[in-house]
């Protein structure tokens, strides 16, 4: 893309993308001699220098244990933890800060959700709706709460477009639907489901939801109150932030009725061999000591995320996955996986008579990284019957030279299994 | 390391045209091997008699480094005694893994050498090695292999998945 266009499309989206990256350390690495073109952020997002220097002041000026002492560094970590958490709580419009639940990660709040709400509420011959598209961490939970429990597991079919059918949807819901649980954007495919829509039609029927976010919030505004969401999931290093720390959202009145997930401190009232109370909620669910560092480096990746604004990340990278995509489906023999209508962020490829992993240790030697494989979502590589697919994932740190990077790298792959 | 060590033009030449493809109607022994990171899938069927292998053949989907793989050592232990083709499949696993460097130690590899350079690229050295490995659960007559978990002989880390 030329310069002139980049500029237009740069002011269109108000966003400065040059700026923006010199945050970024890790950005202005070279691998294998030529630049870094990261489009990997599916997979894990970069951290900016401000989130970076804010662990470290963290650590070196404030740390202690939280909820615990009365000194000084006790009160100052609880400040940051706790305001942390007052910070997503905005981020995401939760109505109140004790819906926020710190837990390791995505995949540690769908757990959550299925030991103590799957475990405490459904029985058998209960049925939980999941989608075709799910990550294996909001499939194989349930799985065990399945064969735990003998629920029924119910699967929303997709098009060959990688859109989720709602006639299908609608169908499966009967007297016995105890939970839906659905991704809001395809790791795999990009796609943006229409879960407001697929949460009123729950809702209409009584069914509370899930919603796996891991893929959307570092693209989408996400208003949890707006979406009426009952459960909301999503990692703070792939909204770059830490590795070790995610979110679990959920609605006051399932918290407070759920089992606690784990047993330990902090989750507790008061404690005898007979007898343990268990703390309040967002406590309740947060046994032990945990990463506070971490937590307290997400709220500092939400304070960067919504000084740049998200309508602002989202217009820009819209305008990057458009490129990408009439760029890549220009090349012969390449067949884009996942055609949504509405799509976020994901480009996942196949190139013809080139296994997927040769084109990533390919692109590799060209400084591209791309995930190569069935990205933890094996359903969907069986739903167009292919073995792995490579994917390249953008964030707003992306430029177009990098989407040409690619598409150069590409070439060169065609060339050599020419 | 540079691709264009590993991506050669007769690894290139093996993927494109894989010896010994197909499946073997009188086979005395079989195996199948998974590679569930990646996905490369084959199946290695034998005709062994008095000890010598007399036919060999694979099929299965995989990446180029799993195909090339595969077709050169069918092609290379076709004819052999299956104690010729278990010290191959070890010295094999060693070269791929970075504990034989073919160009300071003997050994019987020959061409198969191409592959060395894998051993720079850990997560490729399992669709070098996934061949090798299910020649030798064929010879042992375990049904299916893989690289991963308990049934892993190379006791390689197991590589993670990860969204």
């Amino acid at each position: 893309m030329n310069s002139a266009v980049l500029a237009t499309v740069e002011r269109s989206t108000g966003l400065d993308v040059a700026r923006l990256r010199s945050d970024f350390p890790i950005l202005r690495l070279k691998v294998n001699g030529n630049p870094l073109a990261y489009l990997d952020n599916a997979a894990s997002s970069q951290m900016p220098q401000r989130v970076l220097d804010r662990l470290i002041r963290y650590q070196t000026q404030e740390h202690s244990n939280i909820h615990r002492a009365v000194h000084y560094l006790s009160e100052t970590a609880t400040a940051a933890y706790e305001g942390a958490r007052s910070t997503i709580q905005r981020f995401i419009n939760a109505r109140e800060a004790r819906e926020v639940i710190y837990t390791r990660g995505t995949t540690d709040a769908v757990n959550l959700v299925m030991q103590g709400f799957g475990r405490a509420f459904l029985g058998r011959g209960d049925e939980i709706i999941l989608s075709q598209l799910e990550h294996h961490s909001n499939i194989v939970p349930w799985q065990m709460l399945r064969d735990e429990k003998g629920c029924t597991l119910r699967v929303v079919p997709c098009n060959d477009a990688g859109e989720l059918l709602l006639d299908e949807y609608a169908a499966l819901f009967n007297e016995r639907t105890r939970l839906v649980a659905v991704t809001h954007v395809s790791n795999a495919l990009g796609t943006v489901n229409p879960i407001k829509q697929m949460i009123a039609q729950a809702h209409a029927r009584g069914v509370p939801v899930l919603v796996d976010g891991a893929q959307a919030v570092p693209h989408l505004a996400v208003d949890v109150q707006d979406l009426d969401c009952d459960f909301y999931c999503f990692s703070g290093h792939k909204m770059f932030g830490p590795t070790g720390i995610g979110i679990l959202y959920g609605k006051a009145h399932w918290l407070e009725k759920m089992q606690p997930y784990q047993g330990g401190g902090d989750m507790i009232l008061s404690v005898s061999f007979e007898r343990t109370v268990y703390n309040s909620i967002p406590h309740k669910f947060e046994a032990g000591t945990p990463p506070i560092a971490a937590a307290i480096g997400l709220g500092a990746a939400v304070d960067y995320l919504t000084d740049i604004g998200m309508p602002r990340i989202a217009a820009w990278e819209h305008e990057l996955l458009t490129y990408a995509t009439e760029q890549v489906e220009a090349l012969p023999g390449v067949r884009i996986v996942g055609t949504a209508q509405d799509k976020a962020s994901v480009l996942s490829f196949t190139v013809a008579g080139v296994h997927p992993h040769d084109v990533g240790t390919l692109l590799n030697e060209d400084g591209v990284a791309v995930r190569t494989g069935h990205h933890c979502a094996q359903p969907v590589m069986q739903r167009f019957a292919i073995p792995a697919t490579a994917r390249a994932s953008f964030a707003f740190y992306n430029t177009f030279q990098e989407v040409d990077q690619l598409v150069a790298g590409i070439r060169r792959v065609q060339e050599i299994f020419s | 390391m540079d691709s264009k060590q590993l991506y050669q033009e007769v690894v290139l030449d093996h993927n494109k045209k894989p010896r010994n493809w197909g499946s073997l109607a009188d086979a005395t022994h079989r195996a199948e091997g998974l590679n569930p990171l990646c996905g490369d899938h084959i199946w290695v069927a034998l005709k062994v008699q008095d000890g010598l292998i007399e036919k060999i053949a694979f099929e299965g989907e995989s990446c180029a480094i799993c195909k090339a793989s595969a077709s050169m050592m069918t092609a290379n232990v076709k004819g052999k005694q299956i104690e010729q083709a278990e010290r191959l499949v070890q010295e094999f696993r060693d070269m791929a893994t970075g504990r034989l460097n073919p160009a300071t130690q003997p050994s019987q590899l020959g061409r198969l050498v191409v592959f060395a350079g894998v051993k720079d690229l850990p997560s490729r050295v399992k669709c070098a090695i996934l061949p090798w490995h299910t020649l030798h659960a064929a010879f042992h007559d375990r049904g299916t292999t893989s690289t991963e978990g308990d049934a892993d002989p190379m006791g390689l880390s197991p590589a993670s998945e990860s969204a």
